[in-house]
């Protein structure tokens, strides 16, 4: 499916948060959302989730407007992976990942052993296929945030929407939800701090101040003058001798 | 009893013990009827019964029959009717606000019952046209109003998820709220009543099912069991603020109105059984904690479970308060707290263990 923004303005008791956002991704596209703290990733991911409703402009599904459905027919296209989602409740990691199955249940559409396939894939997907019976606040940050993300994969989503996902994550576990983030043939748009993931994406988009100051191809948008404006950051470029690839190094001052 | 069946599999949806449950209520129920200052045989209570629902003839004596009929059924139906309504409006408040402490007098409901009632029985509000119980129907939604109200003001200056800041603006407006009917209800006391008034709604006001018969019945059950098919129709919904209404939101749940809903519903409920028996305290604080820890969180399990041991509680509560001290009926608040709180730290200390 095609995630488009027009125009979106977001703001909270005055305070402009998101200005004026448009975008476009691309069906089956990984998009990577990069910004410093307060850039207003969040905020972006929020109205694209439909969880706030646009001050201004729209969000389109393909080509639905948002507003105009109801939030169990978004939630069977749209999933979102927040950055804190925490409970105190006695509850297994199986069960977390079953609630992905919310909005496609009812009572006329009881639970199946379908859904219970789906969870167990979803399970697999994430590494986490040995830990389904343990409880949820046994669990370290980075084993939670694998249950968030099998969790959003479990409502099957056409678009999948995550916010800093590799947060907590170790390095290991980083790589392979990114690889399997890139694998997905699903849309994804993903908020991510490490630049050097964020090259990976199949487009990137920079966020500063609320606005979506540049879009287009990884090794186009994050240049060394970008960096220093936007990040504050200096930056150069080596090759990897290993597979050739471009990684980048940082430093406050030259 | 069920625990012992579920204890063993916290993580399935399995029901199996759903069948215990009628049978468990009815044995709640003649056990209710059978202990009290007179002990009456099962026998008996049989016999009134089938003279009563199934028009048989039975031979039993007439003041058995009254005290059985008249007397303790329709106190122990209303008794389980409440303990089941006010322990489900627990398990909808702590789910929806995410707030451990969350209980159904939190949206000032008792509150405003007590100011209800004491405007209608020391102040001669209504001059005599309203009840006790009408006027703390009033009070209930009265003061339940006020406090939404005041909720959606205090939410709407607030920005951000939506979620987190609306569940603390509605219990920091029910704390409000409560403050405010309750002072209301201490001016009315000392301004009006005299010390046999005053002792008369103290009484009242932490529990008394002395007066109640089978008009009562007629309001409770309709009351209890409109509550459960609320709660068990959401249960699924209910699951979903597993990680907060943000999380509910992304998966399908149109947060607002169903909370709204469901808030309203426990209240309305909540305000029934309130003006019928009073404020009776902590069972809808404690049931469902309790009840979580046996059967777990989700909620397919957890109404079903915490419908019955509210009933079951509460028609024990009941029984105890008749007799424990003899020729003397005790508040069965004081009762819910007294046995209640023990039993509570139990099953705290042994949760944490296992």
């Amino acid at each position: 499916m095609r995630l488009t923004a027009e125009q979106l303005a977001w703001s909270v008791h005055g305070t402009p948060l998101l200005t004026d956002v448009s975008l476009t991704v691309e069906p089956g596209q990984t998009f990577g959302l990069v910004g410093p703290n307060g850039s207003g990733k969040t905020s972006l991911l929020r109205l694209l989730a439909g969880l706030n409703k646009p001050k201004a402009g729209r969000v389109l599904i393909d080509q639905q407007p948002m507003h105009t459905l109801k939030q169990r027919a978004i939630a069977q296209s749209i999933a979102l992976v927040e950055q804190q989602a925490d409970t105190t409740d006695r509850i297994t990691v199986r069960q977390v990942v079953s609630l992905g199955r919310t909005p496609f249940l009812s009572a006329l559409r009881p639970w199946s052993k379908e859904d219970d396939a789906i969870v167990a894939q979803a399970l697999r997907d994430v590494d986490m296929a040995h830990m389904t019976d343990r409880l949820w606040h046994t669990l370290s940050g980075g084993e939670r945030q694998r249950v968030h993300i099998a969790r959003a994969l479990a409502q099957q989503p056409k678009i999948l929407l995550l916010d800093e996902p590799t947060n907590h994550l170790d390095i290991r576990h980083q790589l392979s939800i990114l690889e399997l983030v890139r694998q997905l043939p699903i849309t994804v748009m993903i908020s991510l701090h490490d630049l050097n993931h964020a090259m990976e994406c199949d487009r990137i988009g920079v966020m500063d101040g609320g606005r979506l100051i540049d879009s287009g191809l990884p090794q186009e948008v994050l240049t060394a003058a970008r960096l220093r404006q936007t990040f504050g950051v200096h930056a150069h470029v080596v090759n990897d001798p290993v597979d050739g690839k471009q990684i980048m190094r940082f430093r406050n001052s030259i | 009893m069920s625990i012992a069946l579920t204890r063993s599999s916290t993580t399935g949806f399995g029901l199996r013990w759903l069948w215990l449950t009628p049978i468990v209520l009815v044995a709640a129920l003649i056990a209710g009827t059978a202990i009290g200052e007179t002990s009456i045989p099962v026998e008996t209570i049989v016999k009134v019964l089938a003279n009563q629902l199934l028009g048989a003839d039975y031979a039993v004596d007439r003041i058995d029959a009254g005290i059985i009929w008249n007397y303790r059924l329709s106190r122990a139906v209303v008794a389980g009717c409440c303990g089941t309504s006010l322990a489900l409006a627990g398990v909808v408040l702590q789910a929806l606000l995410r707030n451990p402490l969350a209980d159904p007098y939190l949206m000032g409901i008792s509150a405003g019952a007590s100011t209800g009632a004491v405007a209608v029985a020391v102040a001669g509000l209504g001059a005599g046209a309203l009840s006790l119980s009408l006027g703390a129907f009033i009070g209930a939604l009265l003061a339940f109003g006020i406090v939404i109200m005041l909720a959606h003001a205090a939410n709407s200056g607030v920005g951000g998820g939506r979620g987190v800041q609306a569940a603390g603006a509605i219990i920091l407006a029910g704390i409000a709220g409560s403050q405010l009917f309750n002072a209301l209800t201490a001016f009315i006391i000392t301004k009006s009543a005299s010390a046999e008034q005053a002792r008369g709604i103290m009484f009242w006001l932490m529990g008394n099912l002395s007066g109640v018969r089978w008009a009562d019945v007629a309001l409770a059950v309709p009351a209890a069991l409109f509550g459960l098919l609320v709660c068990l129709w959401h249960r699924r919904s209910l699951d979903a603020f597993t990680f907060g209404a943000d999380s509910a939101a992304s998966m399908g749940i149109a947060v607002r109105p169903v909370r709204g809903m469901l808030i309203i519903a426990m209240a309305l409920v909540t305000a029934v059984m309130v003006s019928i028996v009073g404020a009776i305290g902590f069972v809808g604080l404690v049931i469902p904690h309790a009840m979580r820890f046996i059967v777990g969180s989700r909620h397919t399990r957890l109404v079903p479970a915490t419908a019955l041991a509210g009933a079951v509680f509460l028609i024990g509560s009941d029984i105890l308060s008749r007799i424990l001290i003899s020729g003397q009926v005790l508040p069965i608040g004081v009762i819910t707290s007294l046995i209640g709180a023990p039993a509570f730290a139990l099953i705290l200390i042994r949760g944490k263990r296992s």
